[in-house]
């Protein structure tokens, strides 16, 4: 046995890093013949500058930030290789009573099915504008985020602009709670555990778990930089054995109450267990009369090939990106984006090849295809097109 | 691996007046980020003359950032905010509309100014990101340091290293500081520790102060420990045998 190779990873405090940190705290890592040490970070920019200048070996990232960092989108150019997905889903839309209310007035059917919700928050804008309100302001986490996409989406679904409509403003997650509470924000969309935080402390009710607008998001991925990876594959490999394996003692059921006492620990997400073993579950607390939604896709961690990066995700992040202008679109740069997710790395190490993950889908909208993304977009009314 | 190379840029369109809320996007489009853009970018950066160069320093942490704002005043940087509240941050950002903005690197607004560079309608003028690929090395410091710049204009290289070195060099100085108080804390902690040993001792087995004070260090000797932690131990015993 060689001497473990010792490896530093950046990680932001969030149940989607679940995989991640089981994976070193359970000693899958170890194992591996891996000596991680895990690097909790307060922002997303310095999980990728740190792994861009060489001071972190790997990170949990935004799976449309890897993309973004890969295609020099935003900010500087740092070729990154994505072997394994840590999480797909597990984000929520969660808004102020009062919007909740004013949603509820304007809705014609039951706000939980996001066309009616996102029609009536179209139609509150509107009358908002008419009365001369100010306009409504949602918070995100990062501009080259699912959470970015999963708002503007559904969003445009009800008739809205989301870049002339309302206001959309990059909260840090620990600050989210905080600027609801003091009427900063009208609403947002984040990671767990921040969404049940805000319904816990009263302030907010979940409009829908992420998973309501796009049944599989490819949230976030373990990401290296490319030159590490084609230099020696060796580590990447044994980090993806380590991560599947761990995602699936994350997905167990039995396991959930050891995995959430895990991840509570102040040094990794810190926060209470009991919050972390319903997003696990998919069972959560939905808004202050105690109603609870249940589902088991709100986070997926460990099933069947979600962990493996397909190419596909990547291609639907960068539409997205093309499609709310952070991006123009090339068919090099489609390509680019797509090369970030690594099933080649997945596959290998895993010793199999597993079929190309299943479709991401939306609640509405036209379905994507990697290779036709001018149709794709060009059925949309709202958004650009190529 | 290094950061690639280029000084970034984006071009943004005229602001719109009486926003409360920067909104991060708008109708224009992202200019393609490439390396040839960075450096033409970086050719073209114009000198500032003599005004001098708006800088904010955005840190929940006042004594660092008074640090670092003498620091930047004493080397002639006149025209230094700081900025310890998060709310609104980006508003605040634009209304002062600063050259340079130096953020802890700890801080999770770093995110927010992510931000500004998409085009934004509320940024009024070209936003540089300074990343150098010839300046790895101090970007990796800075990481290291807990400094990151962010720079608002179009501004000359070397000002902004000298900007950022400085920085550095405060910050480097801001945790010898800490470390230092860590010391001195607990050095003092030590030292009361020792005390309340010898007389543990003086008072169990009859010894004066300095037989106390020398059968506590040869402990340490013998056992290759500090005579605080010896001090601990004899407390610590002296307790549970109470």
């Amino acid at each position: 046995m060689n001497e473990a190779r010792p490896m530093r990873i950046g990680f932001m405090p969030l149940v989607d890093a679940a995989a991640l940190i089981v994976a070193v705290d359970k000693g899958f890592t170890k194992a591996e013949g891996l000596d991680v040490e895990l690097v909790r970070e307060a922002s997303w920019s310095n999980i990728r500058d740190k792994l861009a200048v060489g001071l972190f070996d790997a990170a949990h990232l935004l799976t449309p930030m890897a993309i973004a960092s890969h295609l020099g989108l935003g900010h500087v150019r740092v070729p990154l290789a994505a072997p394994v997905n840590l999480a797909l889903n597990g984000n929520a839309i969660t808004v102020s009573p009062a919007l909740f209310e004013a949603l509820r007035d304007v809705a014609d059917a039951s706000l939980e099915n996001p066309a009616v919700s996102a029609k009536a928050l179209g139609a509150l804008v509107k009358l908002r504008e008419a009365q001369g309100l100010e306009p409504l302001t949602f918070g995100m986490t990062f501009p080259f985020s699912t959470h970015n996409y999963q708002l503007r989406y559904w969003m445009a679904e009800g008739g809205i602009d989301p870049d002339h409509d309302l206001r959309l403003v990059v909260l840090p997650p620990p600050f989210m709670v905080e600027s609801l509470r003091e009427g900063l924000v009208d609403g947002f969309c984040v990671g767990a555990p921040w969404n049940s935080v805000a319904v816990d402390a009263g302030l907010a009710a979940m409009l829908h778990f992420g998973r309501e607008i796009f049944a599989r998001a490819p949230e976030k991925v373990l990401a290296l930089r490319k030159s590490g990876v084609d230099a020696d594959p060796l580590p990447a490999l044994a980090l993806v054995r380590a991560v599947i394996a761990a995602a699936e003692f994350v997905k167990q059921a039995e396991n959930h109450a050891e995995v959430a006492a895990l991840l509570a620990k102040v040094d990794r997400v810190g926060v209470d267990a009991a919050l972390i073993a319903g997003t696990l579950e998919g069972y959560l607390r939905i808004n202050m009369p105690g109603e609870y939604r249940r589902a088991p896709d709100y986070l997926i961690i460990g099933e069947e090939g979600s962990c493996r990066p397909d190419p596909r995700q990547a291609a639907w992040a960068y539409a997205q990106m093309v499609r709310w202008r952070q991006a123009r679109f090339s068919t090099e740069a489609l390509t680019e984006a797509q090369a970030v997710m690594r099933a080649d790395l997945h596959d290998a190490a895993v010793g199999r090849t597993l079929p190309s993950a299943a479709a991401i889908g939306a609640f509405a909208g036209p379905a994507f295809e990697s290779g036709d993304v001018s149709g794709y977009l060009a059925a949309f009314p709202i958004g650009a097109k190529i | 691996m290094r950061a690639s190379l280029g000084v970034r840029s984006c071009l943004s369109p005229p602001p719109t007046a009486g926003c409360t809320h920067a909104n991060w996007r708008d109708n224009a489009p992202s200019i393609p980020e490439s390396q040839d853009a960075g450096r033409a970018f970086s050719s073209s950066l114009q000198p500032t003359g003599s005004r001098s160069l708006k800088i904010v320093i955005v840190d929940e942490s006042p004594i660092r950032a008074a640090i670092l704002e003498e620091g930047l005043r004493d080397a002639g940087f006149e025209d230094v905010e700081r900025l310890g509240e998060m709310h609104n941050l980006l508003k605040r950002i634009y209304a002062i509309d600063p050259d340079v903005i130096l953020i802890d690197i700890e801080n999770p607004s770093r995110d927010i100014l992510e931000q500004m560079f998409q085009v934004s309608r509320a940024v009024r003028r070209p936003v540089a990101m300074f990343v150098d690929q010839s300046d790895a090395a101090s970007i990796e410091a800075s990481v290291d340091a807990g400094v990151s710049a962010y720079i608002v204009d179009g501004l000359r290289k070397e000002r902004i290293k000298s900007i950022l070195d400085l920085c550095i060099s405060r910050f480097k100085a801001f945790s010898r500081l800490q470390d230092e108080l860590a010391r001195v804390k607990s050095d003092l902690e030590g030292r009361k520790s020792i005390d309340r040993a010898k007389g543990i001792l003086m008072k169990s087995k009859n010894l004066t102060e300095d037989q106390a004070y020398a059968a506590m260090r040869s402990a340490a000797m013998r056992e290759n420990k500090k005579i605080a932690e010896i001090a601990r131990a004899i407390v610590t015993a002296a307790e549970l045998l109470k």
